[in-house]
């Protein structure tokens, strides 16, 4: 392979943030290629800011170049101004490292973390200069393989990408290495046809974790219905299961973050505290395929911290997880980072995904203490009723206990994350988004004369793999109706601003998240037809995709709005990330019965299939539910609508109450000044 | 405590901004553990000024910064500003290299209000050195020289003739302009920022209006020598240095000493930098 460098320079001078590719990051890595080396080129379906900053490809990126038989680049969607001249001027997607065309490397590995770059992953294969569909691919192509979240529903993309691998991929990608190491590295069989690419498929698709479509046949019945995914070899599994590390502590990764030369998205050190979520939220896709809990242990957490730190450079860190707040012991993790003296005092924590019931005062005076990063906290849903339906079990007072300990050290901006378009929501649920929205800007003017607080609401896409993989999403108007609502209800609150997801987009999100194979031929459609970039504002066009259904045969009606029935085969239903199917159905009977789950950290088993499955475990080092928590601290659940919310009657003096060794809870501070 | 760096940004990482570049320096000053000033308030940020702004794609010999650091602690540590520039320049991005530090005072103007004009020298594309010398000629010629220029968003007409100084077509074989290709031809000037400062690309915008071409405003674009008639573009643009006035005399900012125009350190570091 030769470099590209000389032909993509001039091209850089026209282009819109050149720098997005000329590499050159602290940490990328220049690797040898050769013949007994496996080359993988790591690409991130969305542009350079919003690609470099993924953990999951920059884990794989070292644990493959910390091999002695692979070597790994990595690669990102260049914008259409960059595309364009690159087309015009013949040059293929090429690595930012080497700066190599992306048809000589053997794997083309696509992270998917969203369902909307799946005209993107269209793209790149093509600018590679490689057949867009996999049965079209010949010998030496490379073998196209995603992973990431978004494959848990392979099917939509079935026909574009030879390999999926689920789940977790520390381990599964040193396996797949190897395997396609005995197939393509050493001597060069004479005479090599695309028999060969499918005897390396055939061995790919043993390996545990791995689904490779072009193993499975699909049937549909009578009715067009999808009637059963099945395995055509003896020896691939008919039910692909995910793989699961079972220690964090095992994986101490990233040992070098890379540090971007231009400014991305999440632009500083970040350090994943635990993967996996129990909390049970029904609509969140994330905490449901990533179980069980893994916590990494404390003493790790503060190594790479510090390390990462003095490698970088950054003055902010990030502590990672899907409800950083429930970290074992997050309060005194947080407080040893800013207190290292090493830090010299100007290192800011911030806690991306904080539960509310489970951020105190304690929590709050610590990350404030050098800089103040962004709060957001997501209460999800406007009602207890609506929390309880979607199990994201937080009172009223949680939220307003929260909000009460920002405000009162010194935040004036908050922002909130709610859902809209949820199973069995009413008007009074939506409403009440902007009831608790105004309580909060009432709570911030007792601390200060102006506040903000941003209510941020999306609208709800049913994901595979959940309780609510059986909803029927809510239509375009009925969306937009909601979302009116709140903009009127809001419109005379000082203070409150209503942001809002374009349920246009939600509406596309939906065609392709449940989709079965034969998604795959609208997807191609919108590609063909100019739709890429398609999660960006300035690039989405709904008509693209109704256009695509439509010539298809298709209609938004089934393929997005139609309730799914029990006995229903679903396009997942061959892939599984350890949930029973049984547990999901039972949550999502228990979601319309208003049943809340507590988290089964804390509470007894109730056997989702996660741990017992794979005879794995929750690793946490506290057994102790977080101060502030409703959830299996005995409180009682039924009671939050009813629990009237007592405002503190004094503004903060100065100093707050020193955190406790077991972290002070809000409702305890509150009892002590009121 | 002030130190003023002088550092060159040359290759590939011309192609990241002034405040990319601005952001590389504070994490490289905090890998190297140096007792920084940080400015006050909710957000505190490391005090650094730097010279007059650098278009994005260009290279430099001749960038400045001033560092703040906290005197106190500096004074603890016992800070040798000699050592400064290897210990930053290895941990400051390929392409970005120190060449020399020194203590200054505090002064009143940043060091971006002081700096009254830059030197240059570029490479230009698509048009011979004849015609080169001609379209220099006919500039340094003419009273006013107006061209299109962006301002927050909006296209103006404005006189470029005031800013350049001085202009000439490179000698042979002359430092940085040097393309072993020999598709280019080589460009010096020297341009003033005030009341602004002038981009490369607006100064060939003006040798084509000279020239009687049309002016254009897509000639940044790709150069295309082979293709007849086609017109001048930016090869490759370099300043070499950034002056200062002081007591009537044009000096560098770095040491204050009087530098004549022309000297060799471009050659130099090019050659490193290649």
């Amino acid at each position: 392979m030769e470099s590209l460098w000389p032909q993509i320079e001039p091209l850089l001078a026209q282009v819109t943030k050149p720098a997005r590719y000329i590499g050159g990051e602290l940490g990328a890595q220049q690797v040898e290629h050769g013949p007994d080396v496996v080359s993988w080129l790591l690409v991130y379906p969305d542009t350079y800011e919003v690609g470099l900053p993924n953990q999951g490809l920059q884990i794989l990126y070292e644990i493959l170049n910390e091999r002695p038989d692979a070597a790994a680049e990595r690669s990102y969607a260049p914008w259409v101004d960059m595309e364009a001249a690159m087309r015009s001027a013949g040059i293929p997607l090429f690595s930012v490292e080497g700066h190599l065309p992306a048809s000589g490397f053997d794997v083309l590995a696509f992270n998917l973390s969203a369902e909307l770059v799946y005209t993107n992953v269209l793209n790149l294969i093509d600018l590679a200069g490689v057949a867009v569909r996999g049965a079209d691919r010949t010998a030496r192509d490379p073998i196209v393989m995603a992973g990431g979240h978004c494959v848990f529903n392979p099917e939509p993309l079935a026909d574009f990408i030879d390999v999926f691998v689920l789940g977790d991929g520390e381990e599964v990608v040193s396996e797949i290495n190897e395997v396609v190491a005995a197939h393509r590295c050493g001597p060069t069989p004479d005479g090599a046809d695309s028999a060969d690419r499918a005897a390396l498929l055939r061995a790919l698709s043993r390996v545990p974790g791995v689904y490779v479509p072009s193993c499975y046949d699909v049937a549909y019945d009578d009715d067009g219905r999808l009637a059963g995914i099945t395995a055509r070899f003896d020896d691939t599994p008919g039910r692909v299961e995910k793989r699961t590390i079972a220690d964090l502590g095992s994986w101490p990764y990233p040992r070098q973050q890379l540090v971007p030369l231009i400014e991305v998205v999440h632009d500083r050190l970040n350090v994943e505290l635990f993967r996996g979520c129990t909390r049970g939220c029904r609509f969140c896709q994330a905490g449901m395929i990533t179980r069980p809990v893994r916590e990494r242990p404390a003493d790790q957490v503060r190594t790479m911290v510090s390390d990462g730190l003095d490698r970088t450079g950054y003055d902010e860190v990030a502590l990672t997880s899907l409800s950083s707040a429930d970290y074992s012991g997050i309060e005194e993790t947080v407080t040893g980072i800013i207190d290292d003296p090493s830090c010299s005092g100007q290192v800011s924590v911030s806690l991306p995904s904080l539960r509310v019931d489970a951020f105190t005062v304690g929590t709050a005076a610590q990350i404030q203490r050098v800089r103040r990063t962004g709060l957001t906290f997501a209460p999800e849903g406007g009602t207890w009723r609506m929390r309880q339906v979607i199990n994201k079990l937080i009172r009223e007072e949680d939220l307003y206990a929260a909000v009460d300990a920002a405000f009162s050290q010194g935040w004036k901006r908050v922002k909130l994350y709610f859902l809209i378009g949820l199973p069995t929501e009413t008007d009074e649920d939506t409403l009440g988004i902007v009831t608790l929205a105004k309580q909060c800007v009432a709570i911030g003017k007792r601390y200060h004369s102006s506040v903000t607080v941003t209510a941020s609401v999306g609208g709800f896409v049913p994901k595979v793999q959940t309780p609510f993989q059986w909803f029927g999403q809510n239509t375009i108007e009925e969306l937009t109706r909601k979302v009116h609502l709140l903009r009127d209800a809001a419109r005379p609150v000082r203070g409150l601003t209503i942001r809002w997801h374009d349920p246009k987009a939600t509406a596309a999100e939906g065609i392709v998240s449940r989709g079965d194979r034969r998604m795959g031929a609208v997807i191609e459609q919108v590609w063909r037809n100019g739709g890429t970039f398609q999660e960006w504002s300035e690039c989405f066009d709904l008509r693209l995709w109704t256009d695509a259904l439509e010539a298809h045969g298709m209609t938004l009606e089934d393929a997005v709005y139609r309730h799914r029935t029990e006995d229903e085969v679903l396009p997942w239903d061959h892939i599984s990330a350890g949930l029973h199917r049984d547990f999901l159905w039972q949550d999502w009977r228990d979601a319309l019965a208003e049943y809340g789950l507590p988290d089964c950290r804390w509470t007894p088993c109730y056997d989702c299939g996660a741990c017992t499955g794979y005879g794995i475990e929750h690793v946490v080092a506290s057994a102790v539910p977080p101060a502030g928590g409703s959830q299996g601290t005995g409180q009682d659940l039924s009671s939050g609508g009813q629990v009237p919310v007592r405002f503190l009657s004094t503004a903060p003096s100065g100093a707050g109450p020193a955190p406790g060794p077991g972290g002070s809870a809000v409702a305890l501070v509150g009892e002590g000044r009121g | 405590m002030r130190i003023r760096f002088r550092f060159s940004k040359l290759g590939k990482i011309r192609f990241t901004s002034q405040r990319d570049v601005a952001r590389m320096w504070e994490r490289a000053l905090r890998r190297a553990r140096l007792p920084l000033a940080y400015t006050e308030g909710f957000s505190p940020r490391p005090q650094l000024s730097f010279g007059l702004a650098l278009p994005t794609g260009a290279e430099s010999l001749a960038e400045y910064v001033d560092v703040a650091l906290d005197p106190v602690r500096a004074a603890e540590l016992g800070v040798d500003v000699a050592t400064l520039p290897a210990t930053l320049s290895g941990l400051l991005p390929e392409g970005i290299e120190i060449e020399e530090a020194v203590l200054v005072e505090r002064s009143k103007d940043s060091l971006q209000q002081m700096v009254t004009s830059c030197s240059w020298t570029m490479r230009l594309a698509g048009l011979t050195r004849d015609e080169l010398a001609a379209a220099v000629d006919a500039l340094l010629a003419a009273d006013t020289v107006t061209i299109t220029r962006e301002r927050k968003g909006r296209e103006e007409l404005d006189d470029l003739r005031p800013s350049v100084l001085a202009l000439a077509v490179a000698a042979d074989g002359a430092d940085f302009v040097e393309d072993p290709s020999g598709r280019t031809v080589g460009l010096v000037a020297e341009l003033s920022t005030q009341p602004r400062g002038v981009r490369p690309v607006e100064l060939v915008r003006g040798l084509i209006a000279v020239s009687g071409e049309r002016a254009t405003d897509t000639f940044d674009g790709q150069a295309d020598p082979g293709r007849p008639g086609s017109i001048p573009v930016v090869d490759r643009a370099c300043r070499t240095q950034q002056w200062i006035e002081r007591d009537g005399l044009r000096q560098e900012p770095l040491l204050g000493r009087v530098v004549p125009a022309g000297t060799d350190r471009a050659q130099h570091a090019m050659e490193r930098a290649s």
